[in-house]
């Protein structure tokens, strides 16, 4: 399966990149693209990372869910630096040949960027700077997949 | 072995990488965390249920072993997407 990984401050087209996994036998692309929430007055993002390791660590969760689903190709594009509210930050599109691995796929692989790819956010409000905190509800959100440790 | 810091705790430590060789003793990723809090990184090091930690890029557990020439990053909770 063909993967695309990208980490870069510039933004993407959401269109060329869902263009790009076109191929005979590719009946459904499922896309999720998130953005900068623009609340209490956030001025900024501000977005690091941890050279190396965030693109091993997409690429564990890809090969993770290309076991799971019939895939035939993903693209992960997440920026870096600093973004404006309503700026693009991350995009996901996986192809398969039919909409439900193409779904269930997409959304694994959000999660788990979630909680495992090594990104950090900072806002800035004014000449205020201030960490995002990790959220339970990310955790949640990526166990969900594993069941209970009996099953 | 090389260390890296991310986030809060590059602004604490003053610093994104460093090169160290810890006593022959330090041998696991919570004994380095606490051979550097005792080492002029209190502040950054002092509570280490806030962060997380990864071995050659890999994320690991405070009890992983760590060698020489080993690639040993510690940061907070991720918070990408």
């Amino acid at each position: 399966m063909n993967a695309t990984i990208r980490i870069q401050t510039e933004a993407f087209d959401m269109a060329r990149e869902v263009q790009a996994l076109s191929q005979p036998g590719v009946g459904a692309v499922a896309t999720f693209t998130g953005h900068v929430r623009g609340d209490d007055r956030l001025d900024a993002l501000i977005i690091e990372h941890y050279p190396g390791m965030t693109e091993r660590e997409i690429a564990r969760c890809v090969t993770e869910a290309e076991r799971r689903w019939q895939l035939l190709g993903a693209t992960i594009i997440h920026r870096v630096g600093e973004l404006k509210p309503g700026d693009p930050i991350v995009l996901v599109a996986v192809a398969a040949g039919h909409r439900a691995d193409a779904f269930a796929a997409c959304e694994f692989l959000m999660d788990h960027l979630k909680t495992k790819a090594t990104f950090w956010k900072q806002e800035r409000r004014g000449s205020a700077t201030h960490w995002v905190d990790a959220k339970a509800s990310d955790d949640g959100a990526v166990e969900r997949w594993f069941g209970r440790p009996s099953e | 072995m090389k260390l890296l810091y991310f986030a809060w705790l590059r602004q604490k430590t003053g610093k994104s990488e460093e090169t160290l060789t810890p006593p022959p003793e330090v041998t696991t990723v919570r004994e380095l965390a606490v051979y550097l809090s005792a080492h002029g990184y209190a502040d950054a090091f002092g509570d280490l249920t806030r962060l997380r930690a990864a071995v050659n890029q890999v994320h690991v557990g405070f009890d992983a072993s760590i060698a020489a020439g080993d690639e040993i990053a510690f940061f907070p909770p991720v918070t990408g997407g």
